[in-house]
């Protein structure tokens, strides 16, 4: 929506182009002030702006009500947010204008010394076609749905570990936080057990999930250091695979071959760094969110405690209402898109989440209800870069509403709740009262 | 009744396999595999209309015959 920019804030930028063997570079010179309080989402969209995550839905409606498809901001030298599903799902599909190369958003942008399109630095959700297709098939197999299922008697178990930890339970007084005592142990105990890591660095995961998604406005050298951290953190891992092999995940990136040959030392550690970050905090999150709704939602929660067949069409509402992850693309080549005259390596961020909010393509979109037959949400993502994980995702959300609901039938927010910064959306503290224990 | 599954869409959500797995089946890469030759058995129909009506991708259509 171009002629809603007012041309007040939208002053002419200084774009400079990325200097000859750069990692990383800064479009604009970064400078801590230009991240204040967001003015107007329409024309200043900043998602890691501290109000952002907790209202997102209403910031998308308004959007939506005001008849703007696609947002802009100046931040981060310049970045695209459509709202709406067809405006997302047209960027999605479209990986001629869009590019895959960096899928989160901050102020640094890859340089020619990263690794360039269309393999990119976290190969195959950094991989443009055709180059994708073959990182993706070899990553596909171990997340399939057949070799997912015989994980569910372990989540379960781990989910029942969580839940006795909490300790002794008074009803009616007891306070635990569904967010730190449950929801962020669940999914970096499976990655962590599927890489074959040391279940002792789970703490080490968050961080460096915490520093890839949620300091995207920390200066581009404090980032770099936290990578170089990540990168070296995996190294040792892979070298303690490969003086101590054993089968996992790990082993299966250092043996699998494509066209012939062992994968390179960088898409190993970049496929790596893909799994580490990417199966974390976005499962946590919603775990979180559908634990935050139950709690504020009586009936909701009744209903799913007592007929957990509802859980089929319930599963899938919780994550349309409240999908986790906000993916990002960069423009390839400059565009004309919906009206807006998109630059080469402007940002364009991709909220699968608003676009689940759409009323043109869910009856009562704002409204959860909890066994919505219909239901094509895009919370793992529309065309070619659908997530890799989604079935363990899938599964790991299911079992860990069905052990908690089946534990404590009963509970209500018990206090703030505070919410993550930037790309992935869901709940970091949500202190919960249980009401009722099995 | 009969179903019908564009495999070029289809990029394994597995939304099919879980709703309907009598029609539908995945392979070792995730993506969708039709069962049979599409044609549904009248007990069958309303897991087919789920199935194609729970596609991100629109990848299934039903059509009468």
């Amino acid at each position: 929506m171009t002629d809603t920019i007012d041309p007040t804030i939208s002053e002419p930028l200084a774009l400079s182009d990325s200097p000859e063997n750069a990692i990383a570079w800064e479009r604009v010179p970064y400078n801590a002030a230009d991240y204040g309080p967001v003015s107007d989402f329409a024309t200043d969209f900043d998602h890691a702006d501290k109000a952002y995550n907790p209202n997102a839905p209403e910031v998308w409606k308004e959007l939506r009500d005001s008849g703007c498809p696609v947002a802009h901001s100046d931040r981060y030298g310049g970045m695209w947010t459509p709202i709406t599903h067809e405006a997302v799902q047209d960027v999605a599909y479209d990986t001629e204008n869009f590019t895959s190369r960096s899928v989160v958003v901050s102020h640094a942008r890859p340089g020619d010394a990263a690794i360039p399109a269309p393999i990119g630095v976290v190969p195959p959700i950094s991989s443009d076609p055709p180059f994708h297709n073959l990182a993706r098939r070899l990553l596909l197999p171990p997340f399939a749905p057949k070799q997912i299922e015989p994980w569910e008697d372990e989540i379960r178990a781990l989910c029942t570990r969580l839940l006795d930890e909490m300790g002794d339970i008074t009803p009616g007084d007891t306070v635990v936080d569904a967010a730190i005592q449950y929801a962020q142990h669940i999914p970096v105990n499976v990655i962590g057990r599927m890489l074959g890591f040391p279940e002792a660095d789970e703490a080490l995961f968050r961080e460096f999930v915490h520093n890839t998604l949620e300091t995207i406005n920390a200066p581009t050298a404090d980032r770099q250091e936290n990578f170089q951290k990540l990168d070296a953190y995996l190294d040792a891992q892979v070298q303690d695979h490969i003086d101590n092999p054993r089968e996992d995940l790990t082993d299966y990136l250092l043996n699998v071959e494509l066209g012939g040959e062992k994968l390179s030392q960088e898409h190993v550690r970049g496929s790596m760094v893909l799994l580490l970050i990417a199966g974390i905090d976005t499962t946590w999150s919603a775990i979180g969110s559908s634990l935050w709704h139950l709690a504020q939602t009586p009936a909701d929660l009744e209903r799913l405690h007592d007929e957990p067949e509802v859980m089929t069409f319930a599963l899938e509402e919780f994550l349309r209402a409240y999908a986790p992850v906000t993916m990002a693309r960069m423009v390839a080549k400059d565009v004309d898109f919906h009206g807006c005259p998109m630059k080469k390596d402007d940002w364009v961020l991709l909220p699968f989440p608003a676009a689940n909010r759409d009323p043109r393509v869910f009856e009562d979109a704002d409204q959860f209800i909890i066994d919505r037959e219909s239901n094509r949400h895009a919370a793992f993502g529309l065309g070619i870069h659908r997530c890799l994980g989604s079935n363990l995702a899938r599964l790991e959300l299911k079992v860990a509403i069905e052990e908690f609901v089946k534990r404590f039938p009963k509970f209500e927010l018990a206090g703030d709740v505070s919410w993550s910064v930037g790309q992935i959306r869901g709940p970091r503290a949500l202190p919960v009262r249980i009401l009722e224990t099995a | 009744m009969r179903v019908h599954l564009d495999v070029e869409k289809c990029q394994g959500h597995n939304r099919c396999y879980a709703l309907a797995p009598e029609l539908f089946d995945v392979d070792d890469y995730g993506q969708a595999v039709l069962l049979g030759n599409g044609s549904v058995s009248p007990d069958l129909e309303d897991k087919a209309r789920l199935a194609a009506s729970n596609c991100p991708e629109y990848a299934i259509t039903i059509t009468d015959s």
